[in-house]
């Protein structure tokens, strides 16, 4: 599988995803930097996290008009994966492809920390893996985590099924103590009505190595690959 | 506009005495320009000249057969670490613009350092704070603790807002907060880079008729003779006047501009690169030419500039951020262009290299500058200042009677709950402290790990590289300093050592920040003059050579001076993943042994003297400070080490402040599973075999006597890891079992409890609760 790492001004945690994808997972993976206009011959798209832009004007906002995400557009219209992590969730979320907003935590501080993630959604490409009842332990890293949308949305989400990971406490329960940002219905991912488009506040690509206190991160990297082995099966 | 004359008060307004100012007239042979006197007055400033503390700097020990670029001589000193690679690191201050804008000071202080390092060539991977502060409560009332919480909260926010930005994990640090920082908060900055050996850049302006890059964001007027700034005391106008040399920082600029450079670095086209930090374009033009022997010639109309009509002297002077000087390789120019527009920054041909050993400033064609380069780097004056014991000390040492003896359950509540002790959690939770996927062991235990892996280089090519682990610890009690500047120094050296031992690591390299007060004042400087012989002495006991570091002086405000904080930050090396080592106990069962002697004997106040008992409890700051035996320190950590080495050691933390009662609740509440979650465990200890006749339960407790360990281990593996320690000559005794709900300390008829909970609470949450009063 061959996965584009996207790469804007300020990207940090490129490197990250690559080191997820490629050095843990083994796959097949190389930066895209976002003057470029294509995406050919790549079969996921990884929306790292950082600062692009350095969050001026308002995170994601500037990237959202940066030559690549046309190409991004076209990927996922063609039915792509797309994953967005941290400031790569604020990007979709800015650039239309995700519903919702990413405004700052109620807290007004960033929060770095270890959260508890419960996956509500087993049925997309990037939750295939994850085992029914799981509860995922995975990093966040961010100022502006606060999912946001307006009542109607939200419902339409929740019936959708489009809500794909949850702040929880480590019995799985979805409290107001665990969690980190003031997102409203706890909701830490999404991804679109297609569910070829998703992102996430927490990062994954931290969690995908023992050495660095916990691999559940990487069954979110495995499910895309599996998804991706399955359809190569279906299409042979 | 014509340039103000040059007359006595504008000499002295630079901060240049008399004699000072004759050593230009004789290196000049003529009267400065108004240009030249800046020059003169920033690069002979304390902050960039050393002048009131090279010879001092000089005793210490820098060298190793580690060390490829050793103390001094350029931006960073650089470590070998094994498999051609190596480390940059250095710690900075910016505590005289902390103090007048918090956030930017403290960011721009980040901002100076990840510079220092990706000039060598390095790719920044991690930094660490040491912060220092007046009380922030929540007992004390008035404008003193909030206005310490502003500061406090001010030099975080701007911390985490550069560093997260650029995105590099702040991986550990050390926060104190004491009345003697009131209105001088210290702010230590520290940053490590990896790079490999071949990837060693320097700051030399070497090749005559090389054309001088500048790149990165116009120049502004944004902290002008901030070096100056830096290099007197601080007083009640400082915050009015000199918020104009207090610079302000862009981290985005900083990331695009570091990785510029590395890929700029990776071409081969660069003949020389250094930062302008301090001094901006006057430090970094004349230092390079200094070091390569050459001279260097600029044209300030060249150079971009934020504002219309900037004079020669602002633009020399000026401190604006995330700009570097580049020594371009004749020929190579274009390629300097096509990485720069890449990444969307400016870049300008501002000059050449010369061979006349001169730095000529142009401006629109005009000569404001013509200065010999080596001179104005290089000879600065010295100075020998008088040294003095100070007369505190006598009163220190008299102390002799301990205030009566309190109940040990409160005394150890009331002291997890002081803030210098508390868990700094709502620190480091600010800090993005994790990215780079190389965080190993995150801030929280006794030293912080990282994983240097083949993206931890400057170039991002496939090329292998195997792991390795690198331990951080930064440490100074600056009250035991105040106490006794020697004994205090060697004690910060050997904190940190024990750190680094402690998570399984064997020292590489230390970098200090000397942060003194006035060194006119004889008392302040012997201080800075029996510290520096602590730290020296400690660093050759304990194979960590310094690489560099920074002094800082003027660290007073009008209520008088700070305690003399000399800074340490060790940096060590573990070989393999399996050998790092946590503070937390593990499991039920598990033994809790004490290594090192429970208490110091020799010492008549049992190591109660400068504690945090006496300070926290009593409001008292006196007394002799424990005393550090170099040479046990060392026994005790290579024991350690041996034994992690075996996989014998299950946890192990040292005992700091508070003394063993607070390292032993340490041990059993700083497990951190996720938000909101602690691993908490009990103990049940027994210390009865060290209550001799005349030692008081609380002195046992609550004592600092140095070179002492808590570790846990299987129940199978006590008596080879016993027998093994006295071996080595380290005294080991088993002092209790983990398990329960309870911490529970036996002493003889006493008997303490404290539930688990109740102090995990009061210790994880106490400076959120201050912060919020």
């Amino acid at each position: 599988m061959n996965f584009a790492v996207l790469q804007f001004p300020a990207s940090n945690c490129d490197q990250d995803a690559l080191h997820a994808v490629k050095g843990v997972l083994g796959q097949s993976a190389r930066f895209v930097w976002h003057k470029e206009n294509s995406l050919a011959g790549f079969d996921a798209v990884i929306i790292p996290g950082g600062f692009s832009y350095g969050d001026y004007l308002r995170t994601g906002a500037i990237a959202r008009y940066s030559p690549i995400m046309q190409a991004v557009r076209d990927f996922a219209a063609q039915g792509g994966p797309v994953l967005g992590i941290c400031n790569g969730f604020q990007i979709l979320c800015e650039a239309g492809m995700l519903p919702g907003a990413l405004v700052r935590n109620r807290s007004l501080q960033f929060r770095c920390e270890h959260v508890f993630l419960k996956t509500a959604a087993p049925d997309t490409p990037f939750t295939g893996k994850i085992a029914a009842g799981k509860i995922l332990r995975i990093p966040i890293a961010h100022g502006e985590g606060c999912y946001f949308a307006d009542e109607a949305a939200l419902e339409n989400l929740q019936n959708n099924g489009q809500i794909l990971w949850q702040y929880c406490d480590a019995q799985g329960e979805l409290t107001e103590r665990a969690n980190p940002n003031g997102s409203l219905r706890n909701i830490a991912g999404v991804c679109n009505a297609a569910r070829n488009v998703a992102g996430l506040m927490p990062h994954p690509e931290r969690a995908s190595e023992a050495i660095l206190g916990s691999a559940d991160g990487l069954l979110i990297f495995q499910s895309l690959l599996a998804w991706f082995e399955n359809r190569m099966a279906k299409a042979a | 506009m014509s340039d103000p004359q040059i007359t006595p008060e504008l000499v002295e307004k630079h901060n240049l005495t008399k004699d000072e100012y004759a050593k230009i007239l004789s290196i000049l042979g003529r009267e400065p320009t108004y240009t030249e006197l800046g020059v003169f007055s920033v690069m002979w400033s304390e902050h960039c000249s050393y002048k009131n503390t090279r010879p001092l700097l000089k005793t210490l020990p820098t060298k190793s057969p580690r060390i490829l670029v050793g103390a001094g001589e350029e931006n960073a000193g650089i470590v070998d670490i094994g498999g051609g690679l190596a480390i940059a690191f250095k710690i900075e201050s910016h505590n005289h613009p902390s103090a007048v804008e918090p956030f930017q000071g403290a960011a721009t202080g980040v901002g100076g350092i990840i510079r220092d390092i990706f000039t060598m060539g390095a790719r920044p991977v991690c930094s660490v704070d040491s912060l220092r502060f007046g009380p922030i409560g929540p007992e004390e009332a008035g404008p003193g603790p909030a206005n310490n919480r502003r500061l406090f909260a001010g030099v975080v926010s701007g911390i985490a807002h550069y560093g997260n930005c650029f995105g590099i994990p702040t991986i550990a640090g050390e926060v104190y907060f004491d009345k003697s920082y009131e209105g001088n908060p210290l702010v230590n900055a520290f940053c490590l880079g990896v790079l490999r050996h071949e990837q060693i850049a320097r700051g030399a302006a070497k090749g005559a008729g090389n054309p001088v890059f500048y790149v990165g964001p116009p120049t502004g007027r944004d902290g002008l003779a901030g070096a100056a700034f830096a290099s007197r005391d601080l007083t009640e106008e400082s915050s009015g006047q000199q918020r104009g040399a207090v610079q302000v920082g862009d981290p985005f600029m900083e990331k695009l501009v570091c990785e510029a450079c590395l890929e700029l670095l990776a071409t081969d086209a660069v003949a020389g690169i250094q930062d302008m930090g301090a001094a901006g374009l006057t430090c970094s033009t004349c230092e390079t030419a200094a070091r390569a022997g050459t001279g260097i010639e600029i044209e300030l109309a060249l150079v971009p500039q934020r504002v219309p009509g900037m004079t020669p002297y602002e633009i020399m002077l000026s401190e604006s951020q995330e700009r570097m000087l580049i020594i371009v390789r004749a020929g190579r120019e274009a390629e300097v262009k096509r990485i720069f527009d890449k990444w969307d920054l400016p870049s300008a041909r501002i000059g050449q290299v010369t061979d006349t050993g001169r730095m000529i400033v142009k401006h629109n064609g005009r000569v404001v500058a013509d200065i010999p380069a080596k001179k104005l780097a290089d000879e600065a004056p010295v100075y020998h200042r008088e040294a003095r014991e100070p007369s505190y000390l006598q009163a220190v040492r008299a102390f002799s009677v301990l205030p009566p003896a309190g109940d040990p359950v409160q005394e150890l509540r009331r002291l997890l709950a002081w803030p210098t002790i508390a868990s700094k959690n709502w620190v480091y939770r600010q800090y993005d402290h994790m990215v780079r996927d190389g965080s190993a062991l995150c801030p929280g235990s006794d030293a912080a790990v990282i994983r240097i892996k083949a993206d931890s280089l400057p170039e991002t090519g496939d090329a292998a590289v195997g792991e390795k682990y690198l331990a951080l610890s930064v440490d100074c009690n600056g009250t035991y300093v105040y106490l006794d500047p020697y004994e205090g120094a060697k004690i910060a050296v050997a904190e940190a050592a024990r750190n680094l031992a402690c998570s399984g690591a064997t020292p590489l390299g230390a970098t200090d920040n000397l942060n003194f007060a006035n060194p006119h004042n004889p008392e302040l400087f012997w201080q800075l003059q029996e510290s520096v012989r602590g730290l020296a002495d400690a660093c050759r006991a304990l194979d960590a050579p310094i690489t560099g570091g920074n002094c800082s002086l003027y660290n007073q405000s009008p209520n008088g001076p700070i305690d003399p904080t000399p800074t340490v930050a060790l940096v060590g090396l573990i070989e393999k993943p399996e050998h790092i080592t946590t503070q937390w106990f593990k499991d039920e069962g598990d033994a809790i042994i004490l290594l090192g002697e429970p208490m110091d004997l020799a010492d008549p106040l049992r190591g109660m003297g400068g504690s945090a008992w006496l300070q926290c409890l009593h409001g008292l700051k006196t007394g002799t400070p424990p005393r550090c035996d170099l040479e046990g320190e060392r026994r005790l950590h290579t024991t350690l080490r041996g034994l992690i080495y075996c996989g014998l050691i299950r946890s192990a933390h040292d005992c700091s402040e508070g003394g063993l009662a607070v390292a032993l609740a340490e041990s059993c509440i700083s497990r951190q599973i996720a938000r909101d979650t602690p691993r908490l465990i009990g103990a049940q200890v027994d210390l009865t075999f060290a209550l001799a006749k005349d030692t008081r339960i609380d002195a046992l407790l609550f004592g600092e006597s140095q070179g002492r360990i808590v570790i846990s281990v299987a129940p199978a593996d006590v008596v080879k890891v016993v027998e093994r320690s006295k071996i080595m000559g380290v005294s080991a005794v088993r002092i209790g079992t983990v398990g329960g709900v309870e911490l529970a300390v036996k002493l003889g008829a006493v008997e303490a409890k404290w539930p688990v909970s109740d102090l995990h609470d009061l210790w994880w949450n106490a400076i959120a609760r201050a912060m919020s009063a």
